[in-house]
């Protein structure tokens, strides 16, 4: 789960984290309220959206007086900010932030993520802030610095001191970023973080650490634990059939393709998708319908599915294991005379109850083409997609 | 012979009477595996299918001489669970649940790290050794006793693989389901190590997904220490960056952990590729000859 830029620097504050002095506002007035608030000539404005890119795309500024802040505001608040990474509908903006404006030195770069080869929490650290830090480790990777934290030990203030002589800190500074460095462990497995980012991480002209910028992911696995912070969820920022989706115990991506797709599991469902693929169609989801499903849930993935005005034709693969072939073939009936199915759609069954399963489909008086085998169905559902085109 | 299961493994469950525990464990006595108890704190002394309940893993172990677990217990509650079952000295661990904290995981982890135990998942099907025993919910009849080894990340295609094999009659040594997190107990590696020194499988299938680089470790693993032939599949190359695909380990994450790294890391180490989910049966016969 992503936080927003607000949310997570008032998780900073509260631990006694250094970052700017900020506000969100969701309208003009308040914008220019908590520009009065913060006092100065200068402020920085950034636009509240779960999306990387922010800055390339027009939604972070700095502005010299309320009535650009204001404008800023009034620009952004209600409409979408589309980013390299947001596709082309974009993140709405409900939210700006207004935050006091800092002189800085030096840009550095501070997370912790979950290593999956290591095992560990890392740290990484680099004196090249401010830019992609992928974009660092491909060309620069000697600037990347890390510490490996032992879970049961803990970070420890050497492994902090050592990353910040490494950055080239000054005694002082040395001390403020090891504090920060214990302090974002801390965070980091009290809130069942997955990501903490700083980027850019700054000296400031007074020659003090700063987090200028944070970004947080929690745990999705971990928010049973987590009340607080799954209060902080913003709907908005995700896709609403994905949400949707989630509440049938379904798992959709929405992708850009014209074959909808039905599976069970989410490896099938990926394997899915690529057959699809290989046979020269193109997938207009992922969906894994998961192993409890019931008539209730497979109606609810076909409204999905066909929510989405591109798809053409739909693709159902079930290899039944716990799931039984029986219970999807009553659930697709159910769904086409609810929902009302007009593309065609394919529909391949194997394992548990897969006889039973095409029979009750065959003797429906429904539209659905059976298939063979796993490729028959995958060649089947582009066929039949390429007619509807 | 097989690897980490067979017919002498002694099996308890954890969570036993928990509906997920009462349908898998009765699906497993009915194949035949030899599950002798489970625990559920607090139903200690009442018997369940049949079977003695016990309060604790330790109880469990001590009564009925169980070298092995299967996890069916809610993923909160499955740090503990793991952790005592590793404290009972099991010596396979399965562990079945969907949706443990990775920072649970991290800590399972370091205690694994010590030795002694392997465990299996979470968030996989299990393992099984056809005809033998079936330690998780994978659906017992469409195996068939014979001489491949299977490991996966995802169950579902697991099941593609093994009924390719059996429809041609090669059959599995034993398949096992190493789940789709982003930090399992095994990785491909500690599973192809004992399908290479198993004298029962003679040929290995691979199954993998985006995400991570637990394959193209496998890869540089398969390059130097297996001599069987391996057939690889990896799913997700429609699947877009930055998105998780089910799995929680399924996602590209900095441009790393696309099935295409994958594929070439697998085929730069001499493993049979292929790019169709459907042609691993075909792929299996055209490395090892088998008719």
């Amino acid at each position: 789960m992503n936080l927003h830029e607000h949310q997570a620097k008032a998780l900073f504050a509260e631990r006694g984290l250094p970052v700017p002095e900020g506000y969100p506002a969701a309208t003009a007035v308040e914008a220019v309220a908590a520009a009065r608030k913060l006092g100065g000539g200068r402020w920085a404005v950034k636009v509240q959206a779960h999306a990387g890119g922010r800055g390339k795309a027009g939604g972070v500024a700095v502005v010299d007086s309320l009535a650009q802040v204001s404008a800023f505001a009034k620009r952004w608040i209600g409409k979408n900010l589309v980013t390299a990474q947001t596709g082309s509908a974009g993140r709405p903006v409900s939210c700006i932030y207004v935050e006091r404006c800092t002189d800085f030195i030096r840009e550095l770069y501070l997370s912790a993520l979950v290593d999956r080869n290591l095992r560990r929490i890392v740290f990484m650290a680099s004196t090249e802030g401010g830019v992609e830090i992928e974009k660092v480790a491909a060309q620069t990777p000697d600037k990347i610095v890390q510490a490996i934290i032992d879970p049961f030990v803990g970070a420890q203030p050497h492994q902090g001191r050592r990353l910040a002589f490494q950055l080239s800190l000054n005694n002082a500074q040395v001390k403020q970023f090891t504090a920060l460095f214990l302090g974002l462990y801390q965070m980091f497995v009290e809130l069942d973080c997955s990501l903490l980012e700083i980027n850019p991480l700054v000296v400031t002209s007074d020659g003090d650490i700063l987090c200028l910028d944070a970004k947080v992911n929690i745990d999705g696995n971990a928010l049973h634990r987590q009340p607080a912070l799954a209060q902080l969820r913003d709907p908005t920022q995700e896709d609403a059939r994905e949400i949707e989706a989630s509440e049938f115990g379904l798992n959709y991506v929405a992708l850009d393709g014209d074959i909808g797709c039905m599976v069970n599991g989410a490896g099938l469902a990926m394997g899915t998708m690529d057959l699809v693929k290989l046979y020269g169609g193109n997938p207009a989801n992922f969906l894994d319908v998961g192993g409890s499903a019931d008539r209730e849930a497979v109606s609810e993935a076909f409204k999905i599915i066909l929510s989405d005005a591109n798809v053409r034709a739909v693709l159902i693969n079930i290899f039944g294991g716990i799931v039984s072939c029986a219970v999807i073939a009553e659930g697709i009936i159910g769904a086409v005379k609810d929902v009302g199915v007009k593309v065609p759609v394919v529909v391949r069954f194997e394992g548990n109850n897969a006889d039973a399963g095409r029979i009750i489909l065959g003797r429906s008086s429904l539209n659905i083409i059976a298939a063979e085998s796993l490729e028959d169905a995958a060649k089947k559902a582009v066929t039949a997609a390429g007619r509807a085109a | 012979m097989s690897i980490l299961v067979d017919k002498e493994t002694r099996v308890i469950c954890q969570g036993f009477t928990g509906a997920q525990g009462t349908l898998h464990s009765e699906q497993a006595i009915a194949y035949g595996t030899r599950l002798l108890g489970g625990v559920t704190p607090g139903k200690g002394g009442r018997m369940h299918l049949n079977l003695p309940t016990f309060n604790t893993v330790a109880e469990a172990v001590s009564a009925t001489g169980a070298d092995a677990t299967v996890i069916y217990v809610p993923a909160p509650f499955c740090l503990d669970s793991i952790l005592e079952a590793l404290e009972a000295g099991l010596r396979l661990i399965v562990c079945i649940t969907e949706g443990i904290p990775t920072l649970d995981m991290l800590k399972v982890k370091v205690r694994l790290d010590i030795g002694g135990a392997t465990l299996v998942g979470p968030n996989c099907p299990g393992v099984i050794t056809p005809g033998e025993c079936k330690i998780g919910i994978m659906p017992g009849d469409i195996h068939l006793p014979g001489r491949v080894g299977i490991v996966s990340r995802s169950g579902t295609l697991t099941y593609e693989a093994v009924k390719q094999t059996t429809d041609r009659g090669f059959g599995q040594s034993t398949c096992v389901g190493i789940g789709g997190d982003p930090i399992p107990g095994s990785h491909f590696i500690d599973i192809l190590a004992r399908f290479e020194e198993d004298p029962d499988t003679e040929a290995i299938v691979m199954v993998g997904e985006i995400g991570g680089t637990a394959e193209e470790d496998a890869a540089a693993y398969i390059k130097h220490n297996v001599s069987k032939p391996v057939v690889a599949y990896i799913a997700g190359v429609t699947a877009p960056p930055g998105r998780r695909m089910g799995h929680a380990g399924a996602i590209i994450a900095g441009g790393k952990g696309t099935a295409l790294d994958k594929f070439q890391a697998l085929e730069d180490a001499g493993v049979k590729t292929v790019r169709s989910l459907a042609a691993i049966g075909e792929a299996l016969a055209d490395v090892t000859g088998w008719l």
